[in-house]
C-alpha cells in the first residue's frame, strides 16, 4: 500500500482551522461539486472523520513553488510538516474487501443539454449540495446564475437517465437504479425550501421506484403536485434572452413539446472510476463489460478471484440500504475462511481496577471546550470556565481548544489521577456521538464510566444563538450549572455479564434461510434450520434460472447437499416454532415436529420465513384455462408444454396485485421474471407474438441488458395506466386482451393462446413469528428493520434479524446478499463470550408499582413484563436500552431510569429555575 | 499486500474504499474478532453519501 503524504501531522492537527483561514490559494470545492472554494489546507467538510487538516499538494504554493508557508506559522501546535513523504507499507492479511463505490456521469460529454454553457443547468449532486445547510448557498434554493441575489427558482425540470440506459450518446446500458428515487427525493424536497409555487417536473421514461415504501413515496410525491412527464427529451437549448432554458421533448404519444424551465437538473447515473477499475486489472479482479465487477447471483459478493470480494455501487448500480446490506454480506463471506483465525489479531483493553468512590465527597472536574471556534467564536468559554469554578462541589475547571482530541483525553487521564476527581463534566457537543469517548477515558483513569455528565452548549447553544454571544454565554453557565447540579448525584452503574449462547436458530428453509444457515456454520457456529414443509428450497424450488441465466435447481441442490453434510448444522423439517422465551445470548424456543417437541438454546435468531404469490381475482384467472401467473408459465416452459409450442400470440399483464390500493408496493421481481420468460418463448419459437402490457418496465441496475434484448427479439410493450387497465374477455379457448396504443392513439385487441399474470408476491405474515420474537410488521405485512438505511437486517430486538422475501419482494441476489448479512450481523454477538447487562436501564419499585401496566404499554422494547407472583412489573435489564418511556409514564414514578433518577433530573430542573 | 495461505490464515482483512459499504463492512469483521485495515484514498472517510442532503425513502439526514 502506499500512503500519500498528508503533509499534517494527525497527531498533533487540533483542527483549530487557523491554516485554512490564512491559506492565500483557493481552489474547486469538491465535497460542494466545485460550486465554491475551498483552501489549498482543508477538511472535507466540517463533520469529517478524521477531523484532521490535509494539504492539497497539486495546489499548495509552498509544495509548488517552495514559498508562502503561512499555515506553519499561524498553526498553533506544530502540525505542519512539508518534509512528509510517501510511505509505502506492506501488510498481511487473510481476505481483501473493495469497496470503492461510484462516481457520478459527467454529462459534460453529452452536447444535448447546455451542461457547462448554462449555469442553471445542474447535475443531481450539485442540486444535492444546494439543498444542503453545509452547502455553497447554506439551504437557500436559488439559481446559480443569480446565487448572490438570492433569486429563487419557480420551475424545474429533472431529467432523468442522463449517462444511463443510453448506448447511443454514451456507453452505459444500463440502468443506474437510484435515479428516479433521488429525483422524486429532491423534487420534495425542492418543494419544501421554496415559498409554495414552486413547479417541479420530472421528464422520465419508466419510473423505477421498486424498494420498500419507495412506490408509496412517489404516489405522495404526485398527490402533493410533482408533474411526472413521460417523455423523451431532445435537448436543453441554452438561454437567448435572460437564463430561460428550453427543454424540447417527445411525449409518449410523438408528440414534440418544448418548455421553459429556471433550473434544469440531470438526474445523472452511476459509473465505474477508471482508477477503480485499474485496481481491479492490478489485483486481477474480472469485470464486466459496464465495468463492474463480475459477481453470481448466488455468491453476489465474491469476486473472480479467490479472496477477494466486492460490495457497494461496485458490484451494480445500487442504493444505500442495499449497499449497507452487500458490505455486511462482504463482511461474512471474507471471514469464512478466516473463521479459526478469529481473535488472533486483535487486542483486548484492559482497564484499571475500578476506584471505589462511596462515602467520597463528590470532586467535580469540569472540561470547558471551544470545539475550535464552532463554541468559542459565540460563547466567551473562558467566562464560561471562570464561572464554573465558584459552583458547588467543582474542584477542577479547564479549557480546551478540542477536549475530544487524542492528547486532551490522555491529559484528562492523568487530571483525574491527580486531582483525585471522582465526577467529571464536559461542556461541549452532544453524548450522542461523543459520550462513549469519554466514558472510555474515564475507564481507563479506574473512573466508573458513569460518573459522567455532558452539557451541550454547542448543538443547543452556540449554533442555535449565533449572533447572540451575551444570550449564548448566559445559557453555557446555566448548561454547565445543571450540569454540575446532576453530576453531585451520580452513583456508579455497573453491568453483569451474561453468557452468550453460541448456537443460531434460522427460520425458513428458502434460498435466503439456508444461504444464512451455511455462512453461519462456516464462520464455526452450530445451526439449527427449522422448516414447516417437508422440503427444502421454497420458491427457489419452482424457479428455473435466474435473470442472469443461472441454473436455480442445481445451485439450490449444491446449497443443501453442503448443509447437510455439515456437522454443525441440525436440520429440522416438518418442524413450526411453537414458543419463544429469552434474549439476545439467551433464547428458549420451543419446536415442534410432528408429535413431539423440543427446547433449542440459542444466541441469535435469523427469519427468513419467505412469502407467497398472489392468486390473481383479475383477468379471468382460475375461469379460463389460457389463463395463468408467471410462475405457471416457468412450469409450462420447463415441461415443454405443447400449449406453448403451437402458440402464436401470447400477453403478459404486469402489476397484477401490486401497485394498488390494497398493495400498494412494488413486487420488485416481476418485470425481470416475465422477460425471461418472454426471452425464453422466443427462443423456442421466434414466431411466437409476444404483447407486454406493462406500467413501468422496473429492469432495474445491470437487468436493463434483458430489456433491451427482449426488444431485439421483437417483444412488443405497451404501457398502460391504472385508471385504464387492459380487458379480458373469453374467445372460446383463447381470451380477447384489449388494450391502449399509445402511437396509434387507439384500442387493439389481441387473441391470445397464453396470458400470463405477473402476480404479486404477498407477505406470509401471518405465520406469527413475528409476534414470538416480538419484532414488528409494517403495513404491507413485511418485517420492519430497526433502520431501513443503516440497519436494513437487523430488528431493534438486539439478537434477531430478517432476511429475504419476508422483508420484502427481492431476486435471488439480493435474497442471498440478505442472508449473508444476516450472518454476519449475527456473527458480532456469536463471536462473543459474554453479553454485557445493565448500565442505563430501569428498574421498577415495587413498592411503588401498582400493576397498572402502563410502562408494558409504551416499551417499545418489550423489556417489562407483569411478574406472575407479585404482580408488579418487572425490567428485563437485558431487553432494556434505558430510553426511560415508563419512567415518563408511570403515574407513580415506580420506574427509576439509571443514571437519570428523579433526584438527578429535579437538580437539574432546581439549578435551571435558581439561574 | 500478500493473501495468507488457507491453511493457516491471517485474521486480518483490508478493505478497499471508506464509503458507506467500506465502513459497514470494517465495522462488522472488526465486531465479529477480525483485525480490519480500512484504506481510503482520499483525506476522510464517509464517501458519497457525506455529501448528500436527505436520503430517500424516509428523508433522513444524510449526515
Amino acid at each position: 500500500m502506499r500512503q500519500h503524504p498528508r503533509y499534517v501531522d494527525m497527531d498533533k492537527c487540533i483542527a483549530c482551522g487557523q491554516c485554512a483561514a490564512k491559506c492565500p490559494k483557493k481552489v474547486d470545492d469538491e465535497y460542494n461539486a466545485g460550486l465554491n472554494k475551498r483552501k489549498a489546507i482543508y477538511v472535507p467538510y466540517s463533520q469529517a472523520v478524521p477531523l484532521k487538516y490535509a494539504i492539497d499538494p497539486r495546489y499548495c504554493i509552498y509544495l509548488q513553488k517552495g514559498r508562502c508557508g503561512v499555515c506553519a506559522k499561524v498553526c498553533p501546535s506544530g502540525a505542519i510538516n512539508f518534509e512528509d513523504t510517501e510511505k509505502m507499507r506492506t501488510i498481511e492479511v487473510g481476505s481483501v474487501i473493495l469497496a470503492p463505490g461510484f462516481r457520478s456521469f459527467d454529462p459534460g460529454r453529452l452536447d444535448t443539454y447546455s451542461y457547462g454553457q448554462a449555469p442553471n443547468v445542474i447535475t443531481a449532486v450539485e442540486f444535492e449540495r444546494i439543498l444542503s445547510a453545509t452547502g455553497p448557498f447554506g439551504g437557500h434554493l436559488v439559481k446559480p446564475s443569480a446565487a448572490k441575489a438570492g433569486t429563487a427558482p419557480k420551475k424545474i425540470a429533472w431529467i432523468q437517465c442522463v449517462g444511463s440506459r443510453d448506448i447511443n450518446r454514451c456507453d452505459h446500458g444500463y440502468c443506474s437504479s437510484v435515479c428516479c428515487m433521488y429525483a422524486v427525493k429532491q423534487a420534495v424536497m425542492a418543494r419544501d425550501h421554496s415559498s409554495g409555487d414552486l413547479e417541479c417536473a420530472i421528464f422520465y421514461m419508466d419510473m423505477r421506484t421498486q424498494g420498500k415504501d419507495f412506490d408509496r413515496y412517489l404516489e405522495n410525491a404526485k398527490k402533493s403536485g410533482i408533474r411526472f412527464e413521460r417523455a423523451r427529451v431532445h435537448s436543453v437549448a441554452p438561454p437567448q434572452h435572460g437564463d430561460d432554458l428550453t427543454l424540447r421533448y417527445a411525449r409518449q404519444n410523438g408528440d414534440i413539446a418544448e418548455e421553459t424551465f429556471d433550473i434544469v437538473v440531470l438526474s445523472t447515473g452511476l459509473e465505474i472510476a477508471p482508477e477503480s477499475v485499474a485496481l481491479a486489472e492490478k489485483l486481477g479482479v474480472p469485470l464486466n463489460s459496464d465495468h463492474f465487477a463480475a459477481t453470481d447471483s448466488f455468491a453476489p459478493v465474491a469476486t473472480g478471484k479467490p479472496g477477494i470480494f466486492a460490495c457497494g455501487a461496485f458490484t451494480g448500480p445500487k442504493d444505500i440500504p442495499h449497499s449497507v446490506m452487500e458490505a455486511s454480506a462482504a463482511a461474512a463471506a471474507a471471514t469464512e475462511s478466516l473463521s479459526v483465525a478469529r481473535h488472533s489479531q486483535t487486542h483486548t483493553l484492559v482497564l484499571p481496577k475500578e476506584t471505589d468512590v462511596s462515602g467520597q465527597a463528590p470532586r467535580i472536574g469540569v472540561f470547558v471546550c471551544n470545539c475550535g471556534i464552532n463554541i468559542g467564536g459565540v460563547v466567551r468559554v473562558p467566562e464560561v470556565a471562570e464561572y464554573a469554578r465558584t459552583l458547588p462541589n467543582v474542584t477542577y475547571v479547564e479549557e480546551n481548544l478540542f477536549t475530544c482530541s487524542q492528547d486532551t483525553q490522555d491529559k484528562m487521564a492523568e487530571v483525574i489521577a491527580r486531582e483525585k476527581l471522582n465526577r467529571v463534566v464536559v461542556a461541549a457537543c452532544t453524548p450522542r456521538t461523543h459520550e462513549p469517548l469519554f466514558q472510555a477515558t474515564l475507564a481507563s483513569a479506574g473512573l466508573n464510566r458513569y460518573l459522567f455528565e455532558m452539557a451541550n452548549i454547542r448543538n443547543q447553544d452556540s449554533w442555535v444563538h449565533a449572533n447572540d454571544p451575551d444570550a449564548a454565554t448566559r445559557k453555557a453557565k446555566d448548561l454547565v450549572a445543571m450540569a454540575v447540579a446532576k453530576a453531585a448525584l451520580l452513583t456508579p452503574l455497573t453491568q453483569t455479564e451474561l453468557p452468550m449462547s453460541r448456537n443460531a436458530l434460522v427460520v425458513g428453509g428458502g434460498i435466503a434461510g439456508l444461504t444464512a444457515a451455511r455462512a453461519l456454520a462456516r464462520q464455526g457456529f452450530p445451526v439449527h434450520l427449522v422448516e414447516k414443509s417437508d422440503v427444502l428450497g421454497g420458491h427457489g424450488r419452482r424457479l428455473r434460472a435466474t435473470w442472469r441465466g443461472e441454473p436455480v435447481g442445481e445451485r439450490l441442490a449444491g446449497l443443501i447437499a453442503d448443509l447437510e453434510a455439515d456437522p454443525l448444522v441440525h436440520i429440522h423439517t416438518n418442524t413450526a416454532v411453537t414458543e419463544v422465551d429469552g434474549f439476545v445470548g439467551n433464547f428458549k424456543t420451543r419446536i415442534s415436529t410432528g408429535g413431539g417437541s423440543e427446547t433449542i438454546d440459542h444466541g441469535v435468531a435469523i427469519l427468513a420465513t419467505g412469502a407467497k404469490e398472489y392468486k390473481p381475482k383479475e383477468y379471468l384467472y382460475g375461469q379460463h384455462p389460457a389463463v395463468v401467473t408467471q410462475t405457471e408459465l416457468d412450469d409450462l416452459i420447463g415441461a415443454g408444454d405443447e400449449r406453448l409450442a403451437g402458440a402464436t400470440d401470447v400477453v403478459f399483464i404486469q402489476c397484477v396485485g401490486s401497485r394498488n390500493a390494497e398493495r400498494p408496493y412494488c413486487s420488485k421481481v416481476c418485470c425481470t421474471h416475465a422477460l425471461r420468460n418472454a426471452l425464453a418463448i422466443k427462443a423456442a419459437s421466434p414466431e411466437t407474438n409476444i404483447y407486454v402490457i406493462y406500467r413501468d418496465m422496473r429492469t432495474y441496475g445491470l437487468r436493463e441488458e434483458i430489456f433491451r434484448e427482449a426488444r431485439a427479439q421483437g417483444v412488443m410493450f405497451f404501457q398502460y395506466d391504472p385508471e385504464a387497465p387492459p380487458a379480458v374477455e373469453a374467445e372460446g379457448d383463447r381470451v380477447r386482451v384489449t388494450f391502449h396504443d399509445h402511437i396509434l392513439n387507439r384500442p387493439v385487441a389481441v387473441d391470445a393462446d397464453l396470458l400470463a399474470l405477473a402476480a404479486a408476491v404477498v407477505s406470509d405474515a401471518e405465520n406469527g413469528l413475528a409476534q414470538f420474537f416480538k419484532v414488528p410488521v409494517d403495513g404491507d405485512g413485511w418485517l420492519l428493520e430497526a433502520h431501513q438505511k443503516l440497519r436494513p437486517v437487523d430488528f431493534a430486538t438486539d439478537g434477531v434479524f430478517l432476511c429475504g422475501l419476508a422483508h420484502y419482494p427481492k431476486p435471488i441476489d439480493e435474497s442471498v446478499s440478505q442472508a449473508l448479512a444476516a450472518a454476519a450481523r449475527a456473527a458480532t454477538f456469536l463471536a462473543r463470550d459474554t453479553i454485557l447487562v445493565g448500565g442505563v436501564v430501569s428498574w421498577i419499585d415495587p413498592a411503588l408499582c401498582t400493576g397498572c401496566g402502563g410502562c408494558i404499554q409504551v416499551c417499545p422494547y418489550n423489556a417489562i413484563a407483569m411478574s406472575e407472583i407479585t404482580g408488579m412489573a418487572e425490567v428485563n435489564p437485558a431487553l432494556c436500552k434505558g430510553c426511560g418511556a415508563c419512567a415518563a409514564a408511570c403515574p407513580s414514578e415506580a420506574p427509576i431510569l439509571m443514571g437519570f433518577n428523579n433526584r438527578q433530573l429535579y437538580a437539574q430542573i432546581h439549578s435551571a429555575l435558581a439561574a | 499486500m500478500t493473501i495468507s495461505n488457507a491453511a493457516q490464515p491471517k485474521g486480518a482483512v483490508l478493505v478497499a474504499g471508506g464509503g458507506i459499504a467500506g465502513m459497514q463492512a470494517a465495522l462488522d469483521m472488526a465486531d465479529a474478532g477480525f483485525f480490519v485495515y480500512l484504506v481510503e484514498r482520499s483525506p476522510s472517510i464517509g464517501g458519497v453519501m457525506a455529501q448528500l442532503d436527505k436520503t430517500f425513502p424516509t428523508n433522513d439526514c444524510s449526515m
